[in-house]
């Protein structure tokens, strides 16, 4: 018998990340200014990292409670009250997790059985629907349009639903689009999900970084409570991505299934990181309300010049992502990648990686100094320009 | 004097960089150039933007041979002019760099450049202690300055550590 590849067929069927293969082109290229980096620019505060630190020093190496520090819980309750007023119970409804990436993860693994559709909006995070397999569901997609700034609709909800939809998983602010829902819009998809008996994963991870409207909750919306799987965490709006520190508030019965599954898979989240987190929660919002204002000016700067060199752009409500149609130059979102990278050395994100909705887009993350978003526009002017 | 968000956020962008591209800094603050020409004039001639000066690490100049120093002056205040008088008549000399009424121990710190700790010695002697005011001083020279009006003059390990596409 020949034995081809150890590699399950889950796995081996599994489509490799497009992002991936951009990081492999940009990588080995010198003088690159990249608008291709998901995470903040700040390094973590200072405060934040010395209390880490302090943390270290005083010997806290051990494992925490599998939920993590019943004290950060405890912060992480009151923050999400006084800030999006949602009422969590620090001991039964919130678990501290690796990323908000882990978040999804446990909160797929606990709600789906073999076979179960989950509906991911597209253009969306590249992980969605990669879970969804991964927990043994079926991501079935729904395809948002430029012409609606990427907002899913009540319509295009209730269309894509079956009989076997469990669940929807939904991200405001976007990542790619930067779309952010308002409270008017969540409530009508609030009333499609609600009729249909669906849960709604919400990934909230961007919700500190909201530049026009109040950033809404899904759990804040009338009777969603008791359906909503609430993602968050600390690596955008407080630019921790490297620490891993998310968290995910839910329903005592959904927070108890996720539960069993973090504590056989994770135990708990890193100790450090958590030190970490409680100081960002305690004195860290001067910080992020620095940060917000910080990327709303490079927001409306690089909007603003997208669209003046003839790259139609809406303009984005949060997030650190403007997504311009690229139309006009009559190239694929691919193309347009791999030639301004090669031409021009700027590296952007093509639109098809985050869905068949994005083609026709770059994602460009502004997420970068001023200095650098400069010499991207001149670069990337000069390069329509050539292509119009 | 009222300030909008907007002439705010201005200010606060100019304090960080003052040689800011006009055009850039409209696009920033969603106003049109004209809009920040006369907002920025306006705040020059309310004498809210002071100066545009530059932050300089001066001890990166061989040529230079300047000290600088933190002096704690405790004054008496007169009837009626309070600190005022006598912080004028410090500020007017050169070698004063800045002047603040400050609360605690003392009353005035004054900062003092010159040549050598010994032109500042001179000048502290001569000039501050001596004025009627003045009931003491207590001087501190500046060894090194590492950061400066929020700008870090040696940062380390700045470069952009992010991997070069990533989710
Ligand atoms: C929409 C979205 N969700 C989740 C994540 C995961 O973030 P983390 O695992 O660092 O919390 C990201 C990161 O890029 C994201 O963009």
């Amino acid at each position: 018998m020949i034995q081809t590849s150890f590699v399950s067929k889950t796995i081996a069927d599994l489509k490799p990340s497009g992002i991936r293969r951009f990081f492999d082109l940009a990588v080995n290229m010198e003088g690159v200014v990249s608008l291709g980096v998901g995470e903040p620019d700040f390094v973590t505060s200072w405060n934040v990292r010395e209390a880490a630190i302090l943390s270290l020093e005083e010997g806290r190496t051990s494992y925490t409670a599998n939920a993590g520090l019943i004290e950060l819980r405890q912060e992480i309750a009151s923050y999400m009250k006084n800030r999006f007023a949602v009422s969590y119970q620090p001991d039964s409804q919130i678990i501290v997790t690796v990323g908000g990436s882990q978040a999804i993860d446990i909160a797929l693994r606990a709600i789906l059985n073999p076979g179960e559709e989950v509906l991911v909006v597209e253009p969306c995070f590249v992980a969605y629907s990669p879970l969804v397999t991964l927990a043994g569901g079926v991501a079935k997609t729904i395809q948002t349009v430029k012409e609606n700034e990427f907002k899913l609709t009540a319509a295009e909800l209730e269309e894509a639903i079956t009989p076997n939809t469990k669940a929807i998983i939904m991200c405001s602010p976007n990542n790619p689009t930067g779309t952010q829902l308002r409270k008017e819009e969540l409530i009508e998809i609030a009333k499609i999900v609600q009729k249909h008996n669906l849960v709604v994963i919400s990934d909230e991870i961007y919700a500190e970084l909201a530049y026009d409207d109040d950033f809404t909750s899904v759990a804040a919306i009338d009777g969603m409570m008791e359906r909503t799987i609430l993602i968050n965490g600390f690596s955008k709006g407080f630019a921790m991505t490297g620490w891993r520190l998310g968290f995910v508030c839910a329903p005592k019965d959904i927070t108890e299934a996720m539960l069993k599954i973090h504590q056989y898979t994770m135990m708990c989240a890193s100790t450090v990181a958590q030190y970490a987190a409680l100081e960002a929660l305690r004195s860290g919002m001067n910080d992020v309300e620095n940060m917000r204002k910080s990327y709303r000016q490079r927001r409306n700067y690089i909007v603003k010049s997208f669209n003046e060199m003839g790259l139609d752009c809406h303009i984005p409500g949060g997030a650190f992502y403007a997504f311009p149609s690229i139309e006009r130059t009559g190239l694929s979102s691919q193309e347009f990648a791999e030639k301004l990278l090669f031409e021009e050395k700027v590296a952007v994100v093509p639109g098809n990686v985050f869905g068949e909705s994005g083609e026709g887009h770059i994602r460009c993350s502004y997420a970068s100094s001023l200095e650098q978003l400069q010499e991207a526009i001149k670069r990337m002017s000069r390069f329509v320009e050539k292509y119009k | 004097m009222h300030l909008t968000e907007k002439e705010l956020e201005i200010l606060q962008i100019i304090e960080q960089n003052s040689r800011i591209d006009f055009n850039d800094l409209a696009k920033m603050v969603d106003a049109d150039e004209s809009e920040i020409a006369d907002t920025v004039q306006k705040l020059e001639d309310m004498n809210v933007i002071v100066c545009y000066a530059s932050i300089i690490n001066w001890a990166k100049v061989d040529a230079y041979h300047g000290v600088t120093a933190m002096i704690d002056v405790k004054v008496t205040p007169k009837r009626g002019v309070g600190f005022n008088e006598v912080a004028q008549r410090i500020y007017r000399f050169n070698e004063v760099e800045s002047v603040y009424l400050m609360s605690g121990a003392y009353d005035l710190s004054v900062v003092v450049t010159g040549q050598s700790m010994n032109e500042v010695a001179q000048f502290v002697s001569e000039k501050l202690s001596t004025l009627d005011s003045v009931i003491s001083t207590t001087t501190h020279f500046i060894l090194k300055k590492y950061k400066h009006d929020g700008t870090i003059f040696e940062p380390i390990n700045e470069e952009d550590k992010r991997i070069v596409v990533s989710p």
